[in-house]
């Protein structure tokens, strides 16, 4: 009796611990690599699944997709406490800047990774855009965001206004502007809000952030902010403004109905347009440069590897940030799928780029695209950039909404920054 | 079948054992966030550094909270809303309360419950909703009003241009406020209706033969009776209001609105820790803002007290 129960319980032990051996032997053979993307990176990445697979059969790649904000907040927190860590994680610019300034990210520009000797195949202010004040690159850019002026075409002709018109100078599109409400009642932008956000990335010197210098010194009151702030109050003054922010449903209604002329974004809004904001309105959009002469960056994706990632995944992690960014036909696939405009020069001669776009008419757009991506000049990144963005915006709420006198606005908010500036 | 003596529990073992599930969830997820956010409020700490880079700073957090302008600014529209928002729920519920106490017998139920509905529904939902309601061209709220403004006579009253309810700094906290009040008066409404029941009849039967009328009765029996129920409904209100987060957050896009006159403090310390990556000067303003949710809870405590006891 003795000896059967013995027998039993052996039997059992086994029958509990042959799974467990079945797994850990599958685990080692199947080595996992943790990928952590927001909305249309994620798709980015699962696209990207078959081509990693025939590089390396035996690692897997498990995506974990999280809405944008909640995906960020996410990262924020795993890097604070080093749990959870993905080994991969993709950032939007403006989280990359954030954390550029914190030590919790791979710098990516010394050995093993050494991302310089890369940095002649991407587009020139991109890689300046993840690189700290104490020179450390941070991310590696897959996606970028030319900025582009997004206009109604049908609008614009029943107001007898041409494009060169519209993007002549910054006077030149507010006097379209106006020119366009008293014909069609259509207002020239969403929100004077755009005017002031494109205006402020005009004309920072070189090594200058948008809100601070090298030494951390407030810039809003340079004429640059002066110049934003009176813009955006014409605009506001002779009411061609909607008055909406982007991404309210507003802001889509007024796409849809036509309300709205033209929006100044990055090139990955046709896209959005085509696919979901207003896909009734195809045909009769196009796409220009900035007006005067202006290039700036709007948005724009970056992979970057954690410090607490275990040592033994950093290679691979590595290796699959190289797939997405340098890889020409990973960036092409993204662009084509995802509207993901390249950060790879490379692909740049490739047919796609001469192809017309049905959404804009059939204009060559990404031709226009591709001119102002390497023309947008690198703006270094401050970790109080967040802060001092909603500070204009608060004061230049006040000059729009309450009539704040301009110079009173820019010194408060030179205060307010001033006291931030070194925490 | 008996258990084997290594799984039994000894008596004087056993109302730990049975206590350990709530407590250990009590001191993971209550008491460690306190400890860690009171630690966090003495500590310059930029978070993506790892926990690791946290650097004692004394009182300092706290010293920039006080002189932040916008911690003020957040104070200021938190209890501007706490006001606007939670006043009216009473002078509100308590009458309803009555009203439905008095004149409802079958129906009661249904109508308590149409009432209560807002205040277990999803908050995001409500907020949401509420959304499209206030939108300024296409919202059914400006609908309404516009068609109000045709009726002869009230024109005059109303405005002429569609309201631009949440972009507009003047109508972000009057929009806010309404729903909160919305949303919370059926709450009030119950809890008052709880309170009704314990007042005997027979007050009110000796009161009508003495000759008072209904208004007096409600003045000299009901409110009175009440007086427990509106400490605990203002006790409430004051701590739910200085807490107001969901509806402002998702109504004004998470940035508190235009010239930030929908950001209310539980926002601001979001923000500082979550967006401009200052979890030391978020703890320490959250800490502040506990100092002010006791001490306005004393206040009540005390302004609500039976006459002549002591604190």
């Amino acid at each position: 009796m003795g000896q059967t129960t013995r027998w039993f319980s052996l039997g059992r032990v086994f029958t509990c611990l042959l799974p467990l051996a079945l797994w850990l032997g599958h685990a080692r053979a199947q080595q996992l690599l943790t990928v952590a993307a927001f909305p249309a990176v994620d798709e980015i990445v699962r696209g990207a699944i078959p081509r990693w697979n025939r590089l390396h059969p035996n690692v897997g790649i498990k995506v974990v997709s999280r809405q944008f904000s909640d995906h960020h907040t996410a990262m924020t927190t795993a890097l604070s406490t080093s749990f959870y860590l993905p080994d991969v994680m993709a950032l939007e610019v403006g989280y990359v800047g954030r954390f550029a300034q914190g030590g919790g990210l791979e710098d990516l520009s010394r050995p093993p990774y050494d991302i310089r000797k890369f940095e002649a195949r991407y587009v020139p202010y991109a890689l300046q855009q993840a690189t700290s004040r104490k020179g450390a690159v941070v991310a590696a850019p897959a996606d970028i965001g030319p900025g582009t002026l997004l206009y109604r075409a049908d609008v614009l002709a029943r107001a007898g206004v041409s494009e060169a018109e519209l993007i002549e100078s910054w006077d030149s599109y507010v006097a379209s502007g106006a020119k366009i409400k008293a014909a069609t009642g259509a207002y020239l932008m969403a929100h004077a809000r755009d005017m002031k956000d494109i205006v402020i990335r005009t004309g920072v010197q070189p090594g200058e952030g948008l809100y601070f210098d090298s030494r951390s010194n407030v810039l809003v009151t340079t004429p640059r902010f002066v110049r934003a702030f009176e813009l955006a109050r014409r605009v506001r003054q002779h009411k061609l403004d909607a008055r909406v922010g982007a991404w309210s449903n507003e802001w889509s209604e007024g796409f849809k109905r036509g309300t709205i002329a033209t929006q100044m974004s990055g090139a990955w809004l046709a896209g959005h347009l085509n696919n979901w904001l207003a896909p009734n309105t195809k045909g009769q959009w196009r796409a220009a440069q900035l007006p005067d002469g202006a290039f700036a960056a709007y948005g724009g994706t970056f992979f970057a590897i954690a410090r607490g990632v275990p040592a033994a995944n950093k290679p691979l992690a590595w290796e699959f940030i190289q797939m997405m960014t340098l890889d020409r036909e990973v960036q092409l696939g993204a662009f084509k799928l995802q509207d993901a405009f390249p950060a790879l020069l490379e692909t740049y001669d490739d047919p796609f780029f001469e192809l017309p776009i049905e959404f804009l008419g059939g204009q060559k757009a990404r031709i226009t695209w591709r001119t102002a991506a390497s023309r947008i000049a690198a703006v270094a990144v401050h970790k109080q950039d967040a802060f001092a963005d909603e500070v204009i915006n608060t004061e230049l709420d006040k000059v729009l909404e309450r009539g704040k006198d301009i110079t009173l606005a820019l010194a408060d908010a030179q205060r307010l920054l001033q006291q931030r500036a070194h925490r | 079948m008996k258990l084997p003596p290594v799984l039994r529990l000894s008596p004087e073992w056993a109302p730990y054992v049975l206590l350990s599930p709530f407590l250990i969830l009590f001191l993971v997820f209550g008491v460690f966030p306190l400890a860690f956010s009171l630690f966090l409020a003495f500590q310059a700490w930029e978070p993506t550094s790892g926990l690791g880079a946290m650097e004692y700073v004394g009182l300092n957090n706290y010293a920039f909270a006080l002189r932040d302008e916008w911690f003020w600014k957040s104070l200021k529209n938190t209890a501007w809303l706490a006001v606007a928002s939670g006043v009216p729920q009473h002078l509100v519920a308590i009458p309803l309360a009555v009203f439905i106490h008095t004149s409802f017998k079958k129906l009661r139920n249904g109508v308590v419950g149409a009432y209560f509905m807002p205040y277990i529904t999803s908050t995001v939902a409500i907020a949401i909703l509420f959304s499209s309601l206030f939108s300024t061209d296409y919202g059914l709220i400006n609908v309404f009003l516009q068609a109000l403004a045709q009726v002869p006579g009230l024109g005059w009253f109303l405005p002429a241009n569609p309201v631009d309810w949440l972009n507009d700094p003047d109508n972000i906290k009057p929009a806010i406020s309404m729903i909160v009040f919305w949303r919370y008066v059926g709450f009030n409404v119950v809890l008052y209706l709880a309170a009704l029941q314990t007042i005997p009849g027979d007050i009110y039967e000796a009161a009508t033969m003495d000759g008072a009328g209904r208004l007096q009765q409600f003045f000299h029996i009901t409110l009175p009776g009440l007086k427990p129920m509106i400490f605990f409904g203002v006790t409430l209100s004051v701590i739910g209001g200085l807490q107001l987060f969901e509806e402002p957050f998702i109504l004004t896009g998470g940035r508190g609105g235009t010239d930030q006159s929908g950001m209310t403090t539980a926002i601001y310390l979001y923000r500082m820790a979550f967006d401009f990556n200052d979890f030391g000067a978020a703890s320490a303003m959250s800490w502040l803002l506990f100092i002010l949710v006791a001490a306005l809870t004393w206040v009540t405590h005390m302004a609500f007290r039976p006459r002549g006891a002591s604190a």
